[in-house]
């Protein structure tokens, strides 16, 4: 081993490093300490009150539950749909046309949608939250519901229906999501090399056989990642949920996350109590990365 | 690439289990940890200047003096074009430094959390401060300075004589002043005196002929009654519990307020809810509910819509879409003319709060400050430019107001003593959720009048309860 090796190394951590401390370490560490406080958030010492919080948090508080079970449902649903729609679109962007001479291409066009299907990963959050405001008012006035009255049908109450009002969400979150995963998914039908494809077309395989049996298996490290970003993405939901449901996650209660309680609790100055949600949050997101991994783990395939 | 040698794994897992033991050592190093995000130091007061007839206070004439204004319905001309000239006048030397923001809990919680808040506050809109969670954390200067002083236009006459009665008792915790509520506010339900005139609608006395106004509204093809559930339940429960308090008496309230045991559960409480949804469930648009209430009073401006509850707010809000000749106009919540109270009951308050932070540099600005907006000058300035009436008594007696603010202003002096106050939805952050929550339920015809008092009940109980929160009584 070289000398001057390790300084070189602290030179190149160190920036990372402090800033990785300062803003992110260091927040965390406090948020577990003020979350064993009671803390108004005002230059008054906090008042140590232990686990209450925590107490307060796993028996009294219902709608901790519930944004928790949203959280639950948003962790299934949103990777299992935005994952099986990228793939589709990103096989028939990739492979998905006719094959000249053994090379495989897109379908028509698939240049242009494969940029089109990115446009909303463009746009910031919120805006996507307000942009669907308009999608689903529920009078004349929104673009869905007013499309129907003219043809005569009775609008559909989206946001406003209990039931109605989550799968309302998910289905913004996906769309918001799925052109990302399919530039993702496609790079990654790009790496796989073409003789396979050509081996496959041989032996006669359909395209659906081909995408189960060739690009499914050899897109499995892609596939991980996706799962794991769109699971963290599930603990989240926050922008759009408060921008989009009614009354505060509602109707009462029924769209909320955890993200938007923790907001909440830091709207009436409880910031023990936020932390002690924020706390929660971020047990459940380790737990879920640190399972999707250890789960998913498995040689990769080389090529 | 075998699992074993995928760097970024590992290390994201080494670094995660190093984290968590860091936070088991956490406990004990807790003291350490308080020196960042809550420290605690103290802001120094410098007052310094010589108390006197025209300086009560005693303010440091060439002190600089903060000032935060809430950006929102009122805008900050008032601020800039009344009160900090007034201000300037008094004091030459001192410096104002203005800033105006639409989010006050954005800008100010830092400055709070940090000891070096500023020396004025307008603590107003969706975005403002919890005024519970500062005062019971001693975070407000004590107000009973200013209503003691002098007044500006007559040194014999305390500033707490100067305002309408009940101004003070508005801005008090458990007794104590803390706030000053400034613009008089009245509320009631909302119509177009040009759409009833059209129609020949007379503005209904009773709960029957307003039922039977609804009918012919219905007939007419405009919904008869609005509220928005996306954002504005809140306006709705107002409508109830005001209603309740005609029914049972102005106790029905203050035992509400008070968190007493069954308070929600009132026989009155539950008859206003009961007779309210039907109103929901015959005269109302199930849309609204998702609807914000820009949407809804646009509809109305729009003559979609025959009544709209609201603040005496409404009309300067909406200002810019209210077609002309629309002429807005108020009456109070119709009830039947059995109840404990007149129909003529309102619930009018002060509203848009100002506060002087306990730690702020130049308290006695502020105080000055204050007393210099309730001075005539400053009231009549208030209500030329924003066509309110602020609680300064005779300071809007010759400002020429819009129809709407004229018909609040009627129904308010019709009132008489009739006047009522709710306070719970300040002091009790959750209560108010649950209510809201409640009466989009109760109005969109989810739970039925029993259901919903059961419901806010058990919360206000929960409240009750817990220690954690910080009570407060009238």
């Amino acid at each position: 081993m070289r000398h001057g090796k390790y300084p070189f190394i602290v030179g190149f951590l160190f920036a990372p490093v402090t800033l990785y401390v300062v803003f992110v370490i260091w927040p965390y560490m406090q948020a577990f300490y003020i979350s064993m406080n009671a803390w108004r958030g005002f230059a008054v010492p906090p008042r140590w009150v232990g686990f209450d919080n925590y107490t307060k948090l796993l028996t009294e508080d219902d709608r901790f539950w519930r944004a928790v079970s949203h959280n639950g449902i948003l962790l299934i649903t949103l990777p299992l749909i935005t994952i099986a729609i990228a793939l589709f679109f990103s096989f028939l962007l990739s492979v998905g046309g006719k094959s000249k001479s053994g090379d495989m291409a897109g379908v028509w066009g698939s240049k242009f949608y494969r940029v089109v299907f990115f446009f909303p990963q463009v746009l910031a959050v919120p805006i996507i939250a307000v942009l669907f405001q308009t999608v689903y008012r529920p009078n004349e006035s929104g673009l869905i519901n007013g499309l129907l009255m003219k043809l005569g049908f009775d609008p559909v109450f989206f946001m406003i229906k209990p039931n109605l009002a989550l799968p309302s969400i998910i289905a913004v979150l996906v769309w918001q999501a799925v052109g990302f995963y399919v530039v993702l998914f496609s790079a990654g039908m790009g790496s796989i090399p073409k003789d396979l494809y050509e081996a496959a077309e041989l032996d006669g395989a359909s395209p659906v056989r081909m995408f189960f049996n060739v690009t499914l298996p050899l897109l499995r490290d892609t596939l991980q990642v996706a799962w794991v970003y769109l699971g963290v993405a599930a603990f989240d939901a926050f922008a759009i949920v408060n921008v989009l449901a009614i009354t505060d996650g509602g109707p009462d209660g029924a769209t909320t996350v955890l993200a938007l309680e923790i907001y909440r609790a830091y709207g009436k100055n409880d910031f023990g109590y936020a932390s002690a949600l924020g706390v929660a949050l971020f047990f459940l997101t380790i737990t879920f990365a640190a399972l999707t991994l250890r789960v998913t783990k498995r040689e990769a395939i080389e090529y | 690439m075998p699992p074993s040698t995928n760097p970024s794994l590992l290390s994201r897992r080494a670094l995660l289990r190093r984290a968590g033991a860091v936070t088991l050592l956490m406990g004990p190093a807790a003291g350490l940890l308080s020196a960042c995000a809550t420290s605690s130091d103290d802001g120094d007061t410098s007052t310094g200047g010589t108390k006197s007839g025209t300086n009560p206070f005693g303010v440091k004439d060439d002190a600089p003096i903060e000032l935060i204004i809430f950006n929102g319905g009122y805008t900050d001309k008032y601020a800039v074009e009344i009160h900090e000239p007034l201000y300037k006048k008094a004091f030459p030397k001192a410096e104002i430094k203005h800033q105006a923001t639409p989010e006050i809990k954005t800008v100010l919680q830092p400055r709070f959390a940090g000891g070096n808040p500023p020396d004025f506050v307008n603590n107003s809109g969706a975005g403002s401060m919890d005024f519970g969670a500062l005062v019971a954390d001693g975070q407000l200067l004590d107000l009973t300075p200013l209503w003691d002083a002098p007044s500006v236009d007559d040194a014999n006459k305390k500033v707490k004589d100067t305002v309408v009665p009940g101004t003070v008792d508005v801005g008090s915790f458990n007794g104590k002043p803390y706030v000053l509520y400034y613009v008089s506010t009245v509320f009631g339900l909302w119509y177009s005196g040009k759409l009833f005139k059209e129609k020949s609608w007379a503005a209904p006395t009773d709960w029957d002929s307003f039922i039977k106004l609804l009918d012919s509204m219905k007939a007419a093809k405009i919904t008869p009654y609005a509220y928005a559930g996306a954002n504005a339940p809140y306006y709705q429960w107002n409508v109830i519990l005001t209603h309740a308090a005609k029914i049972g008496g102005a106790d029905v309230l203050k035992n509400i307020d008070n968190l007493e045991d069954k308070a929600w559960e009132n026989d009155a409480v539950k008859e206003a809810a009961t007779l309210w949804a039907e109103v929901g469930a015959k005269y109302m648009d199930k849309s609204h509910e998702g609807l914000k209430h820009t949407d809804v009073q646009l509809l109305q401006d729009q003559y979609k819509v025959g009544f709209y509850p609201s603040g005496d707010w409404l009309e300067n809000e909406q200002k810019k879409d209210t077609p002309a000749g629309f002429e807005y106009q108020m009456i109070p919540i119709p009830a039947k003319p059995n109840g404990q109270m007149s129909p003529a009951t309102v619930r009018a308050t002060a509203g848009e709060g100002y506060i002087i932070p306990a730690k702020a540099k130049n308290t006695a600005g502020g105080l000055e400050y204050m007393r210099q907006m309730l001075s005539q000058a400053g009231g009549k300035g208030f209500a030329d430019l924003i066509k309110s009436p602020t609680v300064v008594v005779g300071a809007s007696d010759s400002v020429e107001f819009p129809p709407g603010t004229k018909s609040s202003q009627a129904a308010l002096k019709a009132a008489g003593s009739d006047v009522v106050n709710i306070f719970f939805d300040g002091w009790y952050k959750d209560l108010d959720t649950e209510a809201r929550a409640a009466t989009n339920e109760l109005m969109f015809g989810r739970i039925n009048a029993d259901a919903y008092v059961t419901r806010i009940q058990k919360k206000a109980d929960a409240i009750k309860k817990d220690s954690s929160v910080t009570k407060f009584k009238r």
